[in-house]
């Protein structure tokens, strides 16, 4: 068997070795356009703040990882797939062959159509490149603006708080990582990053950018102009269909069954570019997470190999460090019809825990300032465990959600 | 034969000398917040339950860290953590459906049990017996292992 | 070390908060916990304050090896000046707080003053704060501990917190922690309560360390384990029965004082006994007792952790009362049951559940109760001031019903709330006080036990079994079997009993291990863990200044020898029944000896040679 699979983050990363262990002797090829070994852009925050270096982002840390598992790695391009021909064009012009095919082509990151966005002062915080940029120009006095404070730009924030930038986050949602907490949430994290000494701007929109000698002007839709030596934009990211658009069935990412196959039986799809089952609603889209991307990744694989595996859904989460105050959330945070929620609310301290029930089950969770055991969160929602009597308990106080959890385990 | 922990919480008393064995060895003092493993007190029903890793087959923390920061340790069975390697992204506290995996707010890394490198300590120290370090196929590790497959949602056989 | 070296001191009147380092001359002198914390109070409080006045001062305080791997090392020791009792009050209480309250980096904890308005101590390692209280002001203890870790979202603090009997001003009001583990004696919670504070809530991330020899810390923790674990009363006993092993061992030897004293046995003894708790009831067919727990790092885990029957009438309209909770020792056993005749073993578990729930004493509250229904049945009490209630000796529902309104403070129990001594001599009869300057006695009638005569009369915080537990040799044979009945060389026991007491309650290690631990024991394991020599000879030297002091606070506090004496009861009318029958206690045998042994005066004053010999301040 020849395997082919485009794209060398984590869904494709894993579902190589994936293939690997179920197939000793197949043909393994990983593709993937940046001219780095595969590395993991969760790990490039600590990368900026100096804890690691750029080593210290890489998927795999053995010496020679994926040729020790005969894994051909091509730093190549792909501009164009043959479906019928199963075969690709890479952009130097070679032509390679695949028996099956997995597109985990990512997600890149956006810039929102505004006058300026193009200028060389603008940045994204996306790649390894990206990285290397923002160390380059954004350092000691400096000032920035960090546009966006979606979970990629909260998670960047203490980065260059640290690298000692005098930093402004503009947000045009009426609170922080919108996507991730409610206003509650969301409202208490921005009080925190204001008390860290950095200006958070909500409901606040970029109107555009130009160039002012050596520096940015940013005109602002409800503040006065600023001038910056640097703009980071972390506005949201799209799925990379580009390959797949015309022949594949797409919307917002490639769409696939829960097989993580695509229209085309030869060829599957994973990772952030893939709409794929959601766990909590049973709806196919693009979850864009670290997580998810690798149970795609294992699963594609495994089908593709001659595994027969249904995708049961990923649970959307996400754990946030947002300058040392910690946020989770998983699942359907936001709530379901007709369901019921718990919360416990303590600014002063910085504290927040929302639960969403359905019935006596947990089917999303929200925590600010906690550490400890989250994870059973997870646990909770995916088992869809009946909590019984429990569900009164964490009712009246949803922090004890580990002894809800344990109980019914262990009991 | 791989050995593994047994936890009998008919047997616990709560006194919590695991979770002072286990920081010891690990921290250097005597610090519960900070163990591998958590005496959980039922205070209604009157039980207390010693919790830690079960070192699960599908290891998802392992399999959910960015930077292969988490580790199979082929001689105890153990996923171990690698300090050097950890940036602390905490990803791995929300992928283990367990809860099993907690983020260290002194040190910047993640904490797990990695059975002391098969001398584990909380089963030394536990003066009732009710934490026991014993051979794999052990009654104990049988339970252990249905808790895992109870969570063991993320793919199943197509029927 | 094993100190963390650090006090938080919290002025309550202006709110201001702050650490300062732990006097370590004086911990070289005191060790910790009940020594140190003592020696605090001695320096900064006038013995003659108004123990609820602003001017007096409570301190928690942990022993260096509270928090350690050491057995049983988890306990905390509240420290101030009795209302009960005008003398120093040290209650002694195990469960978590003590060792997260190490955790967090404190040895000690000092408030100070009043607060303006109820407040709770919130202490999260080096951050402490005074958060309001008034919505947990007139809650239970375990209310309060509910609302606490709500509002911090943490199921991880530890809470130690006085209910409504403290904040009604009973004089015998404890400060419970972790829902039912108290430091019980004295009157400290009426203290808190008298400073507007509700609770002090921990959470400590630190960790416990600086043990000054680590190896050899581990190596003797560990080996002095094995010799608890084979110990019949410390590896077995305690475990299986918890201290409620005693009540038909001591009932068989005459000794189980009853119906307020009258009599020195109980018909009732075996129905109230810690083997009727593993007796399975008729509705149910559970047992009592669900399991033993133990506090923080105790390899004994004698706790008691029991269910009421819920068709019991106690409960059965309360199912808030189904659950499992802190189950009878045997002091409070012996209270709620014996003194006060009633063999009702729910009755006992439900009221001690309430003594919990709202911080009271069960040994001054039942003893209390015994003495109103010997007032009740003189005729002295009536209905009329009891609010309907026939508090008959034996009366189940008589005990039900006062402990509820006693709780909360309310109706008669206010008056229950004065502790016998002022209740009896409210109504004219002093001499039914079972009680030493103030405070009520404990379970072994001293008839039978000559040496807990001595040991009642002299203890400095007031009657009680816990500052020299002699029952131990006179009943167990523990380090070595004396006679109960005889008098002869027990001024020299009770003495040794109160030094090395002393001497563990500052070290944060629990008084239960020394059924299988002497000093000998004991002294390896701080002497690994503290810097400095401390060897058997200079623990017990510790133990016997810190007596030493305690007493001359109390002395300075007006205190003379003239209260080192105990009720006619037990010295003029002789033990009906049993093998001391026709015994009185003989204390007058005992007591000029000990005042000798002591180096005290006739009259029982510190003579300045002792002073001196103990370096005590001047």
């Amino acid at each position: 068997m020849n395997y082919v699979i485009i794209g060398t983050g984590p869904a494709g990363v894993v579902a190589a070795e994936t293939l690997r262990q179920r197939q000793p002797l197949a043909a393994i090829t990983l593709i993937g356009d940046e001219p780095e070994p595969p590395y993991s852009r969760m790990a490039i925050p600590y990368h900026l703040i100096g804890d690691i270096a750029e080593e210290g982002t890489h998927l795999r840390k053995a010496p020679a990882h994926f040729e020790r598992e005969h894994i051909q790695r091509i730093e190549q391009h792909v501009t164009q797939i043959q479906a019928d021909a199963h075969q690709l064009t890479l952009a130097n012009g070679e032509q390679l062959g695949f028996d099956k095919l997995l597109l985990a082509t990512g997600s890149r990151a956006v810039r929102p159509p505004i006058p300026g966005m193009d200028l060389p002062g603008v940045t994204n915080c996306w790649t390894l490149a990206d990285a290397r940029r923002i160390i380059a120009q954004a350092n000691q006095g400096d000032d920035v603006i960090l546009m966006g404070a979606g979970f990629i730009g909260c998670i960047i924030l203490e980065a260059l708080a640290k690298r000692g930038v005098n930093l402004t986050v503009v947000e045009m949602e009426n609170r922080m990582v919108p996507r991730m907490m409610d206003e509650q949430s969301g409202g208490l994290l921005k009080r925190w990053c204001e008390q860290q000494g950095v200006r958070v701007f909500t409901s606040t929109r970029v109107n555009s950018v130009s160039q002012d000698g050596e520096q940015l002007a940013v005109e602002l839709d409800s503040q006065p102009m600023m001038k910056v030596d640097l703009l980071i934009c972390a506005t949201g990211v799209k799925p990379n269909i580009e390959l797949a658009k015309g022949w594949l069935q797409t919307e917002h990412g490639i769409l696939v069954n829960r097989r993580l196959q695509t229209s085309h039986p030869d060829i599957f799809a994973a990772g952030d570019v893939a709409e794929g089952r959601d766990f909590s609603t049973g709806d196919y889209s693009v979850q864009a997470i670290q997580p998810t991307a690798v149970e795609h990744g294992f699963i594609a694989a495994t089908n593709m190999s001659g595994g027969d595996y249904l995708h049961q859904g990923s649970i959307n989460m996400n754990v946030l460090d947002t300058m040392g105050l910690i946020s989770a959330s998983f699942g359907l945070w936001q709530g379901v019809e007709n369901g019921e929620a718990a919360t416990l609310y303590d600014p002063e301290h910085y504290r927040y825990i929302n639960l969403q029930f359905k019935g006596d089950r947990l089917v999303g969770a929200n925590t600010l300032g906690m550490t400890q055991h989250i994870g059973a969160l997870r646990g909770l929602i995916q088992n869809r465990t009946r909590l019984g009597k429990w569900k009164a308990h964490l009712m009246d106080n949803p922090s004890r959600f580990m002894e809800a959890y344990l109980q019914q385990r262990v009991a | 034969m791989q050995k593994s922990l047994h936890i009998d919480p008919e047997k616990c008393t709560g006194c919590l000398q695991c979770e002072m064995a286990c920081s010891y060895e690990n921290e250097g003092v005597f610090n519960p917040s900070k163990s591998r493993i958590k005496v959980f007190t039922f205070h209604d029903e009157g039980r207390f339950v010693p919790y830690t890793c079960t070192q699960c087959d599908e290891a998802w923390c392992l399999q959910a860290c960015p930077v292969d920061a988490i580790v199979l340790n082929f001689a105890t069975g153990a996923k171990d953590i690698l300090n050097d390697r950890c940036v602390g992204c905490k990803v791995c506290t929300i992928a283990c459906p367990f809860g099993t995996v907690n983020y260290n707010t002194a040190t910047g890394k993640v904490i797990k049990c990695d059975l002391c490198g098969g001398d584990p300590k909380c089963a030394e120290a536990c003066p009732t017996s009710a934490i026991t370090y014993v051979d794999a196929n052990a009654t104990g590790l049988e339970r252990m292992r249905m808790w895992a497959a109870k969570t063991d949602t993320q793919t199943s056989a197509h029927a | 070390m094993a100190w963390t070296k650090k006090i938080l001191r919290v002025n309550l009147t202006d709110g201001v908060i702050q650490a300062e380092p732990l006097n370590m001359e004086w911990a070289q002198q005191y060790l910790g916990q009940r020594g140190l914390a003592t020696r605090y109070l001695v320096e900064e409080v006038d013995s003659q304050v108004d123990a609820l006045s602003p001017e007096n001062k409570f301190i928690m305080a942990t022993g260096p090896l509270t928090g350690t791997m050491a057995s049983t090392g988890g306990r905390y020791s509240c420290i101030t000046k009795s209302p009960l009792t005008g003398a120093i009050a040290c209650s002694n209480s195990g469960g978590f707080f003590g060792a997260e309250m190490k955790n967090a980096g404190w040895d000690m904890i000092i408030l100070e003053g009043k607060s303006p308005t109820p407040v709770y101590l919130y202490v999260e390692d080096s951050e402490a704060r005074l958060i309001p209280a008034d919505d947990l002001w007139g809650k239970s203890v375990w209310a309060t501990d509910e609302e606490i870790h709500k509002k911090h979202q943490d199921p991880q603090i530890r809470i130690a917190c006085i209910g409504r009997a403290a904040e009604s001003g009973n004089l015998f009001a404890a400060v419970v922690n972790d829902l039912h583990r108290a430091a019980g004696r004295s009157g400290v919670g009426t203290v808190l309560a008298s400073k507007n504070v509700k609770a002090v809530a921990l959470r400590g991330t630190r960790g416990v360390g600086n043990l000054k020899d680590p190896m050899r810390f581990m190596n003797a923790t560990f080996e002095h384990k094995q010799v608890l674990a084979a110990n019949a009363v410390t590896g077995a006993g305690l475990p299986t029965y918890g201290t409620q092993v005693l009540m038909n061992v001591i009932n068989e030897l005459g000794a189980l004082p009853t119906r307020n004293m009258r009599e020195v046995r109980f018909e009732g003894a075996h129905s109230v006994s810690g083997e009727a708790m593993h007796e399975p009831r008729a509705s149910d067919g559970k047992k009592n007792l669900t399991r033993n727990g133990g506090c923080f790092g105790c390899t004994i885990a004698c706790g008691r952790i029991s269910t009421v029957d819920r068709t019991h009438f106690s409960v059965k309209d309360k199912p808030q009362y189904w659950g499992n909770s802190g189950g009878l020792e045997y002091e409070a056993a012996w209270a709620l049951g014996p003194d006060t005749g009633v063999d009702d073993l729910d009755a006992l578990t439900y009221v001690n559940f309430l003594c919990n729930e709202d911080g009271l004493d069960p040994i001054s509250f039942g003893a209390t109760v015994a003495a109103a229904m010997e007032l009740f049945e003189d005729g002295v009490l009536t209905t009329a001031d009891t609010g309907g209630i026939e508090l008959k000796f034996g009366s189940a529902e008589a005990l039900v019903q006062i402990t509820e309104l006693t709780a909360r403070g309310e109706g008669f129990g206010k008056e229950i709330g004065l502790g016998s001594k002022r209740l009896c001599e409210k109504y004219g009869r002093p001499e039914l006080s079972m009680t030493v300057k103030g405070q009520e006695f404990p379970a072994y009638d001293p008839r039978g036990i000559q040496g807990m005569g001595l040991t009642y009369a002299t203890s400095n915080r007031g009657a009680c079994h816990l500052r020299s537990y002699t029952v131990s040799s006179e009943v167990l044979g523990i380090p070595i079997k004396t006679d109960p009945l005889v008098t002869d060389g027990k001024p020299e026991l009770v003495i040794a009993f109160q030094d090395a007491t002393a001497a563990v309650d500052s070290s944060g290690l629990c008084i239960f291990t020394t059924f299988a631990w002497s000093l000998d024991n004991i002294a390896p394991q701080i002497d690994a863990a503290c810097e400095g020599d401390w060897s058997v000879e200079k623990c017990a030297e510790v133990g016997a200044r810190i007596w030493q002091l305690e007493r001359d606070f109390n002395m300075r506090a007006g205190l003379t020898g003239a209260d080192d004496t105990l009720p006619k009861r037990l010295l003029k009318d002789a033990a009906n029944v049993g093998p001391a029958e026709g015994k009185v206690c003989d204390l007058d045998a005992m007591l000029p000896k000990y005042y000798e042994l002591r180096g005290w005066t006739t009259d029982g004053q510190l003579t300045s040679e002792t002073r001196q010999r103990y370096g005590l301040p001047s």
